[in-house]
């Protein structure tokens, strides 16, 4: 780890929205590029970005849709620098195919997408998490990810940072899962000074360019990269390749470049996933959920307690890779879980899988356009535990 | 001692650009794509250019598969995205020479909306086109380019659309170079590949090039050979020709040549320029944007 570039630091207590917080988060991570194409609600994102790069020493480009401005931020990664763009719900449907570039030719960069009701155009103003599977599944292939929800603005900041750092990391597309409320509420967010920002930096080769392979792996599962310009006249192809990144038409070469892109999550998923827990030890109901819904929840949490339930807190942080061991430990000692969520079932899709008939698992749905009413969730919890 | 083959024949001068340990490739006998790549690396030979400061970006399609075969730093893309990934490549690291190499159904189907963009904010791109008048990788279904009549398998009758005129197309859109050679004219795209390497600013080289296995074939237009000897029978040289007059219809004069050659601002010098004039010292110039 490294600490931050002061430059893009904005040390302060500031009050300011989850969308900016996320610039600055950005900023603070170190991004000198982004290129986006404007949607709500996600674009105060990159207004402030293009507002403030100038002084930092970057760049912005507003592409012509978001198919382009996916693939520009993958151009601008190869050539050395950090990157990110940001949509939401139409522009991530677009951006789905340079989603699997990006892991197919293990380019770190960072996608935003601030969460609207949908499907198409569907409630441009108003907030969803209906995009969760999308973000597991959106592009063709098998892949794994890694997808972060952030909870609040203070949240967006923070964690965008740790998202570039996954991203680096990993060599992995990290997507960034926010949503319109939290997008666009304002509260305190406290940016620290730059040398107490951790940064993972990007792992690049030593070797020189005749002993280099651009996906080599020894030990770890993560290769070394390399830029453009560096001297190493590299190939990366969308192409099934082999360790040289030359294409590699055969089920053999799939195989192991699949597994590989898949293991290196999974082998991983300890040290990638955060949870917030909270009374799951003397807990007969967890309430899992995430981004903003986890805020109406915990009020949810608060009510079910004074009337004398035992309910646990699961947030997740990480939505993907899905923290399976962790329900799994959960299923076999609580009665059930609940599950809010701003979709009418997504998640708790996954917390059925892992709870494989340990626990019962019942469902909040909500179709978005607004939050949860706490009493809602409370209902719920009151028949989960019962 | 014996002496080898290697001793007698010269080493072939553009095998250095080539990822020899890739050949054989996938073109196809009478391929024109071929012959481009000849004529772009024989144009680095001549400019003696700086090896690890050009980057090739390729989409997908028989054409796509140029980046793979260069030695260089070489980026295959996706289908039709190709200006997009290099415009972000430039922007982050200008100091590249950034080559788009791709076909014309990646470049004007898929990818028409981004090649308008780049020329139009004149991003400072070297793209070359081949134009093949089909598209070869999915096996020969119409093209954005196809000449009216001609046989594609989507168009088993003949296609009824009407095609683009490329060099028309990039010089509305702002492309301050544009110019048409076949692969017969292999000097003159030498010449002009040449030409475009050294400038600055959008640039566009449509190459006219025979797919003989699905375009030629079909349209009993004989191999690649023949396909030689009409592009030689029926191209005119026009420097300088309105682009207005170069659309390509079966059977008529091909208008080749240099037609375009102008000068406008470049999208990161306008960039430059907009942002220290209205930012003072607060604006911090950084030139490439690698980070350590
Ligand atoms: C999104 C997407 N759609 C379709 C394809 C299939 N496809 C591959 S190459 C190609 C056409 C290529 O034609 P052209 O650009 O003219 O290149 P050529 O093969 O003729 O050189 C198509 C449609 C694809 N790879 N990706
Ligand atoms: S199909 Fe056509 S364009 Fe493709 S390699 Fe063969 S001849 Fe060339």
């Amino acid at each position: 780890m490294i600490t931050a570039d002061p430059k893009g630091v904005l040390t302060g207590a500031h009050f300011i929205d989850g969308d900016q917080a996320c610039t600055e988060g950005c900023l603070a991570a170190g991004a000198r590029f982004a290129a986006g194409y404007p949607i709500t609600p996600s674009t105060e994102v990159v207004e402030r970005f293009a507002r403030r790069i100038p002084t930092v020493g970057g760049r912005f480009i507003q592409m012509e849709d978001e198919l382009a401005s996916s693939i520009a931020i993958l151009g601008a990664v190869w050539g050395g620098a950090k990157a990110f763009t940001v949509t939401s719900g139409p522009g991530f449907s677009l951006m789905m195919e340079h989603l699997g570039l990006a892991v197919m030719t293990e380019t770190p960069c960072v996608i935003v997408n601030v969460q609207r009701g949908g499907p198409s155009t569907g409630l441009p103003t108003l907030p969803g998490q209906a995009d969760m599977m999308q973000a597991r599944w959106g592009s063709h292939g098998d892949y794994e990810i890694i997808a972060l929800s952030p909870q609040s603005p203070q949240e967006c900041f923070d964690l965008s940072i740790t998202a570039f750092n996954l991203s680096e990391q990993f060599r992995v597309p990290v997507l960034f899962m926010m949503d319109e409320v939290v997008g666009h509420m304002t509260e305190k967010v406290i940016i620290p000074p730059a040398e107490e920002i951790e940064i993972y930096p990007r792992r690049l080769t030593v070797k020189p360019p005749e002993e280099y392979l651009p996906y080599a792996v020894d030990g770890d599962l993560v290769p070394e990269m390399v830029h453009a310009g560096m001297g190493y006249r590299f190939h990366i192809t969308g192409l099934t390749h082999d360790e040289r990144g030359y294409p590699a038409m055969n089920p053999e070469a799939q195989d192991k470049l699949i597994r590989r892109l898949k293991d290196k999550i999974l082998e991983n998923a300890d040290r990638i996933i955060t949870l917030e827990e909270e009374g799951l030890d003397s807990a007969d109901v967890v309430v899992v959920s995430y981004g903003i819904t986890a805020r109406v929840a915990q009020r949810a949490i608060e009510l079910a307690r004074a009337k004398g339930l035992k309910v646990g807190k699961l947030r997740l942080v990480t939505v993907w890779p899905f923290p399976e061991q962790k329900i799994r430990d959960l299923a076999g000692r609580v009665r059930a879980f609940v599950v809010p969520e701003l979709n009418l079932g997504q998640i708790v899709r996954e917390v059925e899988r892992c709870a494989a008939g340990q626990a019962r698992v019942i469902s909040v749905p909500h179709a978005g356009g607004s939050v949860h009413r706490p009493e809602q969730i409370l209902e719920r919890i009151e028949e989960a535990a019962k | 001692m014996a002496t080898t083959t290697c001793e007698i024949a010269p080493a072939n001068p553009v095998e250095q650009f080539l990822r020899t340990d890739r050949i054989p490739h996938i073109w196809c006998p009478g391929c024109g794509i071929g012959t481009s790549v000849n004529c772009f690396t024989r144009a680095l030979i001549e400019l003696d250019a700086d090896l690890d400061k050009i980057a090739v970006v390729s989409g997908i399609g028989c054409s796509g598969r140029v980046a793979g075969y260069l030695k260089l730093d070489s980026f295959h893309t996706t289908h039709g995205r190709a200006i997009p990934f290099a415009t972000g490549l430039k922007l982050a690291r200008p100091e590249l020479t950034v080559v788009v190499y791709s076909g014309d159904g990646d470049l004007f189907a898929i990818g028409g909306n981004h090649f308008i963009h780049a020329a139009r904010r004149n991003i400072d791109l070297k793209v070359i086109c081949i134009n093949n008048f089909i598209y070869g990788m999915t096996g020969g279904q119409v093209a954005p380019t196809t000449p009216v009549s001609a046989i594609a398998t989507t168009t088993p009758f003949g296609s009824f659309e009407p095609p683009f005129n490329l060099p028309q197309l990039a010089e509305a859109a702002g492309a301050t170079f544009v110019a048409r050679w076949t692969t017969y004219h292999v000097r003159q795209l030498t010449r002009t590949i040449k030409e475009m390497l050294k400038r600055k600013g959008f640039s566009f080289i449509e190459v006219l090039s025979p797919c003989p296995t699905l375009f030629q074939r079909r349209n009993k237009q004989g191999d690649g050979l023949a396909a030689m000897k009409m592009y030689k029978q029926l191209s005119k040289t026009r420097n300088g020709a309105p682009t207005a007059e170069t659309a390509i219809e079966q059977g008529k004069p091909i208008i080749v040549g240099k037609f375009v050659d102008i000068e406008r601002p470049s999208y990161l010098g306008s960039m430059e320029q907009m942002l220290s004039s209205r930012l003072g010292d607060r604006y911090v110039h950084v030139e490439n944007l690698e980070w350590h």
